[in-house]
C-alpha cells in the first residue's frame, strides 16, 4: 500500500475532481491518496463522487492553513 | 434502462467559449463517474483534427479551403466578440492566470477519462473528411441512429 499526494488547492471546476479522479485511476488498489482541497464545492463534491465510484474515503481533517481541508482515499 | 448515470453532448459548435462548454461539462461528469458521449458535428469536428491549428484538412478543393478558414482547436473563434482572433488569446491568458484549465488541458483530460469521442459521418462527408483526419482517441464513425442508441437513457444536450 503506497501513499500518493494531489493538491488542487489552486484548481477550479471541473479540475478538482477531474485531477483527483484521474489520479485515483493510477493508483492500485489499497494504495492512498491525500487530496488537499479548498472549502466549499472540492470539499463536498470529491467525497461524495469518490465514495459513489467506490472508493473508501478514510478521513477528512481541516489543515492548519484556514480554508484547506486534507480528504484522505483508499482505492 | 441502466443503472449508469450518462451524458451524451451533441459538440455542433467550434467555438472556443462553446467547445470549453463541452469539454468542461464532459471532463465534469466523466469525473464523477458519468459515461459520456460526445457526437462531435459539422465545425465541432475542428476540435478533434488531428492538425489543431489552420491547414488544409480534407480531400478535395473546397473541403480544403474549408479546412483552412476553420483552423482547428488553437485558432477556434469566440462565439463574441472575437475581435478577428485576439479574443481566444485573452481568454486562454485569463485562464492561465485564474488556475483555470485551459481548452487544450480540458481536452487532454477528456482523452484520460476515457470519454467516448465519436465523429458525425454525414458531416464528414460534407467536409472531406476522412477518420485519419482526426484524432485516434475517435472511438467510431457515427451516424443519428447508433447516436440515439447510444445517448438512450441519458441526458443530452446540443452545443
Amino acid at each position: 500500500m503506497a501513499k500518493f499526494n494531489l493538491d488542487v488547492t489552486k484548481d477550479h471546476c471541473p479540475m478538482t475532481f477531474v485531477r483527483t479522479k484521474i489520479q485515483l485511476s493510477k493508483l492500485a488498489p489499497g494504495d492512498v491518496l491525500d487530496v488537499l482541497v479548498t472549502e466549499g464545492e472540492p470539499l463536498e463534491n470529491i467525497p461524495r463522487s469518490s465514495t459513489e465510484q467506490g472508493f473508501k474515503v478514510l478521513s477528512i481533517t481541516e489543515t492548519e492553513q484556514k480554508g484547506i481541508h486534507l480528504i484522505s482515499i483508499q482505492k | 434502462m441502466s443503472d449508469t448515470k450518462k451524458l451524451s453532448i451533441i459538440g455542433f459548435s467550434g467555438d472556443f467559449d462553446k467547445l470549453t462548454a463541452v469539454f468542461t461539462l464532459a471532463t465534469g461528469a466523466a469525473a464523477i463517474g458519468y459515461e459520456v458521449n460526445i457526437f462531435f458535428t459539422f465545425w465541432g469536428l475542428d476540435a478533434i483534427k488531428v492538425k489543431q491549428g489552420r491547414s488544409p484538412v480534407g480531400k478535395g478543393f473546397l473541403p480544403k479551403v474549408f479546412g483552412l478558414f476553420m483552423g482547428g482547436l488553437k485558432s477556434a473563434p469566440v462565439s463574441r466578440l472575437n475581435f478577428l482572433g485576439l479574443s481566444p488569446k485573452i481568454f486562454r491568458y485569463l485562464m492561465r492566470k485564474n488556475n483555470v484549465a485551459t481548452l487544450e488541458e480540458l481536452v487532454e483530460a477528456a482523452k484520460e477519462l476515457g470519454i467516448n469521442i465519436y465523429a458525425c459521418e454525414m458531416a464528414m462527408h460534407i467536409l472531406g473528411i476522412q477518420k485519419s483526419d482526426l484524432i485516434h482517441e475517435v472511438k467510431d464513425v457515427l451516424g443519428v441512429p447508433t447516436f440515439l442508441q447510444l445517448s438512450e437513457g441519458g441526458q443530452t444536450l446540443f452545443i
